[in-house]
């Protein structure tokens, strides 16, 4: 601060008051990235309806994910589970449906199987208080060696038309499933964050922990609670997965902790705690939806969308920095 | 009629049975603001501990309005309308004024969900009340240093709090946030909140504060009217009669008629201006000022730290530029900083591995550092500076606070500065080791080394300093040989501005 201050210092930011251009980045990026695609790839057929449900499609696995994952970079902290939990979820619903245990078999085993390395990441964290980062890349490494060994990496087909149907490829109308699931639960994540006591303690915690703390928030129930989250939401992406391509695999979800912590931090979460946004992170997502659609469209490969990925988690972090400096 | 709001009586504290606290009482009464005093270690910060519930008393007892009651955490002393104004750190930064009030107490609607407006609308109120010019809805993070103090109090008001203790509160507010601050308080003493107000700076509290305790070693020794006792006999008491022979100034010579060897010009930074220093070679000088006044951010300047605007800096008569650490190390100006366990030391590492960080291009052989060499010095330096550990190799956090600050003293050592700057070097350090510490940088002057001191501890300043500059708002109020200086008070007298 400065020495002569002639008044009382009020605020240090009073130009712009009230908009802050880096918060809302992600939706003139969004917007950019649409028009760019729309011109150059119109007459390949971005434009058309299809493919844009498309992009919902594709993205709905990874918007869930991201959904929970707000909630965890709110506090501060990471999860790098998340594919692998998907993938695992996939093939442990497959096994229940192929056993014959019918949707609802399939349903608590795919959430249950996410729900149960979710609490044993929160509980790593909280418990054993070992970084996030470095228990779930402990777990992304173990559950997806358990995906692979449990069926000794073949895929389980899945042949119940109804699972495959509200799961993945059913359309409603003209309104695909996926996409149904992915309003409702942005709706129920927006208002978790933003209008319950949970959301604020979630933000509060990452926003400073100790004074969270004196101010009588539990702050490791609510870490337990969010590692939870993501292994319920990575659970369900994982059967949406599954419903999409009517089988398990334990290559679903491979690279996606990449797709959703760019999709959050894009969205405007801030990776330091204390700062998030649902919506910005639905955008964030779709952003990386259409931009891998578009991608494929041009011709790219997955290797270089990979690194059209990286370049862009790496520019949105860049930005979340120089957003906190102020 | 006046019944205190808060009485503590006979309260005894020790730590591993080294008595901190001696039978101490302390009574605050209501809509007073009373002033708790006394030099480091004289048991303040212990007392307010136990008061908050942070440790429990040995033995005495706290009463809240006559009625005994028992505080084992903060949690029962904030049930007894007892609340402690954290500096800054209470707060979180990324939510709202009323958000943060609020934590945890936030009104539901029927739905179960967060009715943010009521609590924005009982914020206003509260804030409205208090006089306070800013909007619930403001993010924390915006706004100045001094609302955040007020924030915390009007989150403190909002949980019913009738006595709120404030730890050095306007060390980090400016001269107008101060003033807003004063006038702040006044207003609650209106309402009828007590106030605990601990600070060194005499001239607040003369101006605030209704009436003084002052506590010396852990003992109680007066409470006076602040309108009925005087500066003098305020210092008095503080200081005390005893004098620590340890620590009696000893007449050093050095040579005066040769240039210094270390020069400051019109140097000037964003937190102190117009710093004007010279240090003979072989010369002590001291820094003496309160919190906040400007010496710390002056070694940091100096040491590269932290960015200079304009001025000059000579060493050896020799203009040196210096950007950073690395300059100033080059330039033969070490700096053992305030907190050792954050700054000084890598905790996890070894005894000679922090040793030798600062010299590892000295102990090189080819790419590889030279063990034996390294293994050689760090020896030396630990017979030489009797650092007591079982060997080298032992992790710097399983030693004593003294030991700790004598591994930082030997890193800077091993490097063979032209100027030592020392930040507190003996805080936290028992008297065993604060007496060695002592006796390592008078040493250290005698082998012909420029050192500058700063020092909270005004005895051990005065042990040390054939020089002593006072500063005060970044700037260099006064300058006094050791010989001039009479006593303890007169340099009080200096520091607080008088």
């Amino acid at each position: 601060m400065e020495s002569k201050v002639s008044n009382i210092e009020k605020t240090t930011t009073p130009v712009f008051k009230g908009f802050e251009w880096r918060n809302y980045i992600v939706y003139f990026a969004f917007i950019g990235v649409f028009i760019y695609f729309s011109i150059t790839l119109g007459d390949e057929g971005f434009l058309t309806t299809g493919n844009l449900l498309n992009i919902v499609r594709q993205t709905a696995t990874i918007s869930l994910m991201a959904l929970a994952m707000t909630f965890v970079i709110s506090t501060g902290e990471i999860d790098l589970s998340v594919g692998s939990i998907a993938a695992l979820s996939s093939l442990v619903g497959a096994l229940a449906l192929q056993a014959g245990y019918g949707i609802v078999g399939g349903l608590i085993g795919g959430v249950g199987t996410g729900l149960v390395v979710g609490l044993i990441n929160g509980l790593l964290v909280t418990k054993v208080a070992i970084p996030s980062f470095l228990v779930t890349l402990g777990t992304m490494g173990a559950i997806k060696g358990v995906a692979m060994w449990v069926t000794n990496t073949a895929p389980v087909p899945i042949v119940d038309t109804n699972f495959n149907f509200i799961f993945g490829s059913g359309d409603i109308g003209p309104i695909p499933v996926l996409l149904l699931w992915t309003v409702i639960f942005t709706v129920i994540a927006h208002v978790l964050l933003r209008k319950t006591a949970f959301g604020r303690q979630v933000l509060a915690t990452g926003g400073n922990e100790s004074a969270a703390r004196f101010s009588g928030v539990n702050t490791m129930k609510i870490k337990l609670m969010v590692f939870l989250g993501t292994g319920l939401m990575a659970g369900i992406a994982g059967l949406l997965y599954a419903g999409r391509m009517n089988a398990g695999r334990f290559s679903f979800g491979e690279g996606d902790e990449l797709s959703v912590i760019a999709a959050v931090i894009l969205g405007g979460t801030s990776l330091f705690g204390g700062v998030g946004t649902i919506i910005g992170t639905i955008v964030g997502s779709l952003m990386i939806g259409t931009i891998n659609n578009g991608l494929i469209i041009m011709g790219l490969d997955v290797s270089q969308q990979m690194i059209i990925k990286g370049i862009i988690i790496i520019l949105a972090v860049a930005f979340g920095k120089k957003a906190m400096k102020r | 009629m006046d019944q205190p709001v808060l009485e503590m009586k006979n309260i005894c504290k020790g730590f591993n049975g080294i008595p901190v606290l001696k039978n101490v009482d302390f009574s605050v009464k209501k809509g007073e603001v009373h002033a708790l005093m006394g030099g480091n270690g004289a048991g303040k910060s212990t007392l307010m501990k136990i008061l908050t519930g942070v440790y429990t008393a040995d033995s005495g007892e706290i009463l809240i309005e006559g009625k005994p009651v028992s505080i084992k955490s903060y949690e029962d002393a904030q049930k007894n309308n007892i609340s402690m104004i954290f500096q800054e750190f209470s707060l979180i930064p990324t939510l709202t004024v009323a958000q943060n009030i609020y934590l945890t107490r936030e009104k539901k609607t029927s739905l179960g969900l967060l009715d943010d407006k009521d609590c924005e609308k009982k914020t206003e109120k509260l804030l409205e009340e208090l006089g306070v010019d800013i909007k619930p809805t403001d993010i924390v993070q915006n706004l100045g240093v001094g609302y955040w103090q007020m924030t915390e109090i009007a989150k403190a008001l909002s949980q019913e709090a009738k006595i709120l203790i404030m730890d050095e509160p306007t060390s980090s507010l400016t001269k107008n946030e101060t003033e807003v601050l004063f006038s702040f308080i006044n207003k609650l003493t209106a309402k009828g909140y007590s106030i605990i107000y601990i600070s060194h700076r005499m001239d607040e509290i003369f101006e605030i504060c209704d009436r003084i305790t002052i506590l010396r070693d852990g003992r109680f020794i007066t409470t006076e009217t602040c309108s009925e006792t005087d500066l003098d006999s305020v210092i008095q008491h503080i200081v005390g009669m005893e004098f620590d022979q340890a620590f009696e100034w000893k007449e050093r010579s050095y040579a005066t008629d040769v240039p210094p060897i270390f020069e400051v010009r019109n140097l000037s930074a964003s937190k102190v201006q117009d710093i004007n220093l010279k240090i003979q070679p072989g010369e002590i000088v001291g820094i003496a000022g309160l919190m906040g006044s400007g010496r710390t951010e002056l070694l940091r300047i100096l040491f590269g730290i932290d960015p200079i605007d304009t001025g000059e800096i000579y060493v050896n008569g020799e203009k040196k530029s210096i950007k950073n650490a690395r300059n100033a190390i080059d330039a033969g100006i070490a700096l053992i900083p305030e907190d050792r366990r954050m700054q000084g030391l890598v905790l996890e590492h070894s005894v000679k591995d922090n040793m030798i960080l600062p010299i590892l291009s000295k102990v090189k052989k080819g790419t590889f550092i030279d063990n034996k060499k390294s293994n050689d010095i760090s020896n030396e330096f630990v017979q030489k500076l009797n650092i007591k550990t079982d060997h080298i190799f032992k992790q710097a956090r399983l030693l004593s606070g003294g030991n700790q600050q004598k591994i930082v003293l030997a890193k800077w050592l091993a490097n063979d500065p032209t100027v030592l700057m020392l930040d507190e070097p003996t805080i936290g350090v028992d008297i065993g080791a604060k007496t060695e510490i002592v006796e390592i940088i008078r040493a250290m002057a005698e082998s012909g080394k420029a050192i500058l001191v700063v020092s909270s501890e005004l005895p051990e300043l005065l042990a040390l300093s054939d020089r002593v500059v006072v500063m005060h708002d970044g700037k260099i109020k006064k300058e006094m040989t050791r010989k001039e200086i009479k006593s303890e008070e007169e340099l009080q007298y200096g520091i607080q501005g008088f």
